[in-house]
């Protein structure tokens, strides 16, 4: 009861505490508002990236050609010898007589050429299907293939894929980096406040000491106050972030300009990056405060 | 057996000043001890020392058990729940009503809402201010806002009291009924009393142990004494 009691007390002092000093809080809500906005948008633009990186990432197989007139026990042989590869993720294996059913149901004009084709003739070539399961390595892992006994050519949207994908990684990185930059700079700001906050109750914090207050109970309230200032800093960078994603997504929609770039359905994600905004500005919040405690109050 | 123990207590301060020098003094529980000098001679350094807010340089400092000189900084706080201090300076808090005042200090041990009024009720009505409850400190008298201090330092029923000057902004008719106030804590909770002071009225008056200091040195320590500074040197 009597932790509980404590707790509650800190609460309620380090809520006043932002209202009392209300211009000071505002001056520092507003940074907060600004960099979690700028955080927000990095979250959300570097989700999407990611999400389209795998996308990719998954839609991306390794054609693999038989040479024509193998037969199938020889086919069975490089089957087996494609699934003991490193970084082959899967491996399926179309006949030629697929694809020759498949080009027949495609349009007319493949129809009437088939057609007229002899009974069992059949010029195709039957092809592995393989995916990878580190596409950094896919050139390599397809090199390794066109070497084995048997194949005749491998293609893979060589040298496009790749670039767009270390493309939207530098992105991601860039991403990175900012975010952890704003986070570095809020921690600071919030800091701040916290050391002119103790600094305006240099004498109650004195008198505390003086009539036996225990140093946890004098600092407790300035951590609450951080995070206080996080958490409500969260909100407006919330709020925008919903509406404007959702506006976006319907007024795109749900894509960036291209079908093969699409873009992450708002319901759910909008409120996982919410959670995010809350979480990373209660915690800076708290964070900065604690450092300001730690090096304002020698106590 | 004594309370309160000094054993060849030193303080230098970092300036290199002396402010206390090879002190020895025993103070049993619920004694009234007045130490007087003349100003400068150490009287608010040896307090100091009392309730941790200065580390003797040398020497044993020992408050009802507590080995002062060794306290961790984060262990000060036990003391202090055990020590009542009275400033000169009364230091209220000016946002916070009388009641407030006083009962902020137990409300920051984290005790129970339930339990805090009745003693704070208690400690306002024993220093004669029981009708000024939702007063804010400017607008008190100097005497009534030190026994808000009084209030304050006796709420949590410390086994001493030590006060620096308490009556040192007062005049004589105000500085006597806070005397009386202190005499009654000490007469009738059998608190232990530790009061600095210049005030020879007060002293020759009250007719108590007086401990006398010149130049951070123990120069006299009298039972029933009066002010006398020149006789003892
Ligand atoms: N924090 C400090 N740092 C350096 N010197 C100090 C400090 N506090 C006190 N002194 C010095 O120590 C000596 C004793 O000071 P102290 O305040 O104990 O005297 P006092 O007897 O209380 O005087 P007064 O009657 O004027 O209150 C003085 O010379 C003072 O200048
Ligand atoms: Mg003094």
């Amino acid at each position: 009861m009597k932790p509980l009691r404590i707790l509650f007390r800190s609460i309620s002092s380090a809520f006043k505490s932002v209202f009392r000093n209300l211009s000071l809080s505002l001056a520092s809500l507003s940074c907060i508002v600004i960099t979690l906005i700028i955080v927000s948008v990095a979250i959300t633009f570097s989700s999407n990236v990611n999400n389209i990186t795998k996308k990719i990432e998954g839609d991306l197989t390794i054609v693999t050609f038989v040479k024509s007139e193998t037969e199938e026990t020889k086919i069975k042989e490089i089957e087996e010898n494609l699934k003991v590869l490193p970084n082959i993720e899967s491996v399926s294996f179309i006949s030629k007589d697929a694809v020759k059913e498949e080009m027949k149901e495609e349009n007319d004009t493949y129809k009437k050429i088939i057609e007229d084709w002899q009974e069992g003739e059949n010029p195709l070539d039957s092809y592995f299907l393989i995916t990878v399961k580190n596409i950094d390595d896919i050139g390599e892992t397809a090199a390794t293939i066109k070497n084995l006994e048997g194949v005749d050519a491998v293609n893979y949207g060589e040298g496009l894929v790749e670039e767009l994908v270390s493309v939207f990684n530098m992105i991601k990185n860039a991403m990175i980096i900012t975010v952890a930059a704003l986070v570095f700079v809020t921690a600071f700001l919030i800091s701040n406040t916290i050391k002119i906050t103790i600094y305006s109750r240099r004498s109650e914090i004195d008198i505390m000491r003086l009539v036996g207050t225990s140093n946890t109970v004098i600092k407790l309230p300035f951590i609450f106050e951080g995070l206080f200032l996080g958490a409500i800093g969260s909100i407006i960078p919330i709020l925008a972030t919903i509406y404007s994603y959702v506006f976006l997504y319907d007024k795109l929609g749900g894509i960036f300009f291209n079908p093969i770039l699409p873009m992450i359905e708002p319901y759910n994600f909008v409120f996982k990056v919410s959670l995010a905004l809350l979480v990373i500005g209660s915690i800076v919040g708290m964070f900065g405060s604690y450092k300001a405690v730690r090096k304002y109050l020698k106590i | 057996m004594s309370f309160i123990e000094l054993k060849n207590v030193y303080k230098v301060y970092k300036n290199g000043v002396t402010a206390v020098a090879d002190v020895n003094i025993n103070i049993k529980k619920g004694d009234f001890v007045f130490i007087i000098g003349q100003t400068a001679c150490g009287k608010s350094s040896l307090i100091k020392l009392l309730y941790r807010e200065e580390r003797p340089t040398k020497g044993q400092v020992i408050v009802g058990g507590i080995n002062v000189a060794k306290l961790k900084n984060n262990r000060v706080y036990k003391l202090r729940r055990k020590i009542g201090i009275v400033f000169q300076d009364y230091k209220l808090l000016p946002k916070l009503t009388v009641y407030e005042n006083v009962a902020f200090v137990l409300q920051s041990y984290g005790y129970k809402e339930a339990d805090i009024k009745p003693r704070v009720i208690d400690a306002l009505t024993r220093v004669g201010l029981k009708e000024k409850l939702r007063s804010f400190p400017n607008e008190l008298s100097g005497g009534e806002q030190q026994r808000v201090c009084i209030a304050r330092a006796i709420v949590n029923k410390p086994k001493v009291l030590v006060c620096d000057e308490p009556t040192g902004n007062l005049d004589a008719t105000t500085s006597k009924e806070i005397m009386n106030v202190i005499d009654s804590i000490n007469k009738e909770l059998g608190t232990t009393i530790i009061m600095a002071t210049h005030d020879q009225d007060i002293v020759n008056r009250m007719k108590k142990r007086v401990i006398a200091l010149k130049d951070g040195m123990l120069i006299g320590d009298w039972e029933k004494g009066s002010y006398k500074l020149d006789e003892a040197a």
